[in-house]
């Protein structure tokens, strides 16, 4: 089944939640919504679901008009941030309740209902629960028992609107893990909403990565972070360092000084250069384009972490390799291995 | 090991509410309900039987216990919609409406009993093209029922309102988007949900239109055996100094009462343990 959105606009009140939003996604993908909170992600998540409708643009799930259909037609599964669950129902109930209010024509018998919820609550590895109430479930079993009741009725797709956000740190990264084996095993064609990178380029086969109501980039995991298309999706994706500087007659200057950097190709004006903090090489001090006064030094897993003032004042965090000896008070010099300028 | 317990509470002040909580509900309710049964003793049990299988007793609690039960189910389902639009919907006028529910509350009972009965009596507003189609409210017992449904409706809606506000609109949204329709949307989903809060205030327009006094008398008309309530049947038999018959009443009544809300207490609590608290 593919999702193909063309020109999706979405305003409430004066804000404009979608902006011209275009995206395909493949049969059988596993792509990432990635933004910050306000960027139309989960409105994109939701009109794709029926759950709310666009003000213009196209949805086609599998090449037909899904916005003539409302959220009950188009069979879509949807797991919520807060998982939604039916609090009155048992674990067993919730799982089983698309299939029990499905048209009698088409529902299943009794003994049929029971080997499907059986068959996902094993899925989920939760078959032990059938009996237990939600508010007697972890948050990490309820967000497994909502998928399962989401692919119950067999969607065509899978929409999930911030699937891990209400976990904590370790549960997460469990079920992250979990998911994309899932995703593996049923292979249905899904879209996930997160604001946690970490979590898009862990998962997804693709990253979509949204900013105001716009697309900023699309593109594989290593893509975004790799080769960002805009500064916004590097100072979104991964640690960035970002200064400003100004782009004259082929020279990068930063507060007036150049930069031994080279700047074929780019348009002169005011620019930011972003390098990843774990870009920036630490050399004997006169080396590399910057030079810095180390502030201080912590230990952070495998790197450390030195805040180091720039000549021209600015202060930067770099990572580097444990072994290389840093100490507070140290002058340096910094090489960026790679960086990226953006006008603007 | 509950000395260890009681020192180690980290709540203060257990003692001093419990002690006042107890002293209050005595002085406030079970010692003036404790001398009506000792005032009930005066009597023997052929006479408290009697007084209470005499037909205009038992056709005053009939008036009372099933009107007001009936009144409470109209106030059940009527109430449940005024929730619905009240939470659900924004219109202009919404806060007016708002308020307005809690009238019932704030009116002394007689000023709405002389209202209803203005209203339904024959030449009244609403009673004159009642009458015409031959239905008679006022001075009979279908005013008595429209009074209880008067004074009963803010109870529902101020019990469920509150639970419906915070029934999540997501699992309507997962309902639906699991291919539930509406209506098994509200039957399935909401109305479950809602059934705890639905059972109290039905408890409570029931309990309060039983103990009803001031708006009825104005319209029921109090004919004996046929529109008259019980509570008035005891200030009656009080107004003939016939005390011990006025307590023998009131005791049935009580009772009745009490198991009433017990039970229904005990579905709601049953209820509740289906709809856990998040």
């Amino acid at each position: 089944m593919t999702i193909e959105v063309r020109n999706l606009v979405k305003t409430f009140g004066s804000f404009k939640a979608l902006d011209g939003v275009d995206l395909k996604v493949d049969s059988g993908e596993l792509v990432a919504l990635l933004g910050p909170s306000g960027s139309g992600k989960t409105t994109l998540l939701r009109i794709v679901a029926g759950l709310d409708w666009p003000d213009a643009g196209e949805v086609l799930i599998n090449g037909e008009d899904a916005l003539a259909q409302g959220a009950r037609e188009r069979h879509v599964g949807f797991v919520f941030q807060h998982y939604a669950l039916f609090r009155h129902m048992t674990v067993f109930e919730n799982v089983a309740f698309g299939l029990r209010v499905q048209p009698r024509v088409v529902r299943k018998d009794e003994a049929a209902i029971r080997a499907r919820v059986k068959e996902l609550l094993d899925l989920v590895q939760l078959d032990w629960l059938s009996d237990r109430y939600p508010s007697q479930l972890s948050g990490g079993q309820r967000q497994r028992i909502a998928l399962a009741r989401a692919l119950a009725i067999e969607p065509r797709i899978l929409l999930l609107d911030e699937p891990f956000g209400a976990l904590d740190a370790k549960v997460r990264k469990e079920l992250r893990k979990w998911l994309r084996s899932l995703h593996h095993e049923i292979n249905v064609t899904s879209i996930f909403v997160t604001h946690d990178q970490e979590e898009a380029l862990e998962v997804a086969n693709r990253v979509v990565v949204m900013d105001k109501g716009r697309i900023e980039q699309i593109g594989s995991p290593d893509d975004v972070y790799e080769s960002p298309a805009s500064a916004f999706v590097h100072g979104f994706i991964g640690e960035s360092i970002e200064l400003p500087v100004r782009v004259e007659g082929g020279v990068i200057r930063l507060g007036g000084r150049p930069l031994a950097l080279a700047a074929d190709g780019l348009a002169p004006g005011a620019s930011r250069l972003f390098v990843r903090r774990h870009d920036m090489l630490v050399g004997p001090p006169g080396s590399g384009a910057f030079e810095g006064i180390v502030h201080h030094v912590r230990n952070f897993g495998p790197v450390q972490r030195a805040e180091v003032a720039l000549s021209d004042g600015k202060t930067i965090e770099i990572d580097a390799p444990r072994d290389k000896e840093l100490r507070a008070g140290d002058t340096i010099g910094l090489e960026p291995r790679r960086y990226r300028i953006f006008a603007g | 090991m509950s000395a260890i317990a009681a020192r180690r509470r980290t709540l203060p002040g257990f003692g001093l509410t419990m002690g006042l909580t107890l002293s209050w509900l005595s002085v406030m309710i079970l010692i003036p309900l404790a001398g009506l049964f000792l005032k009930s003793l005066e009597l023997s049990p052929e006479q408290f039987w009697n007084i209470l299988s005499s037909r205009r007793t038992l056709n005053a609690l009939r008036v009372s216990f099933g009107l007001a039960f009936a009144a409470a189910c109209i106030n059940l389902v009527m109430g449940s919609i005024i929730v619905w639009a009240l939470v659900r919907y924004r219109f202009p006028g919404r806060r007016l409406f708002d308020a307005i529910v809690d009238v019932p509350f704030a009116l002394p009972t007689a000023v709405a009993g002389v209202a209803l009965t203005a209203l339904f009596a024959e030449k009244g507003w609403l009673g004159a093209p009642l009458a015409a189609l031959g239905i008679k409210v006022a001075f009979t017992p279908v005013g008595i029922f429209v009074a209880m449904i008067f004074i009963g409706i803010p109870f529902v809606v101020r019990t469920v309102q509150p639970v419906l506000q915070d029934l999540d609109p997501e699992i309507e949204e997962a309902a639906g988007s699991l291919g539930a329709n509406r209506w098994q949307t509200i039957t399935r989903v909401i109305l479950p949900s809602l059934a705890p809060a639905l059972l109290t205030g039905l408890a409570l327009a029931f309990a309060r239109a039983v103990g009803e006094y001031g708006s009825v008398i104005f319209i029921a008309g109090n004919l004996p055996n046929v529109s008259e309530i019980a509570p008035l049947l005891i200030v009656i038999r009080l107004s003939e100094f016939r005390y011990a018959d006025a307590t023998a009443i009131a005791v049935v009544m009580l009772v009745v009462s009490f198991v009433v809300i017990l039970a229904v207490n005990r579905l709601q609590r049953w209820a509740q343990s289906r709809v856990p608290a998040r």
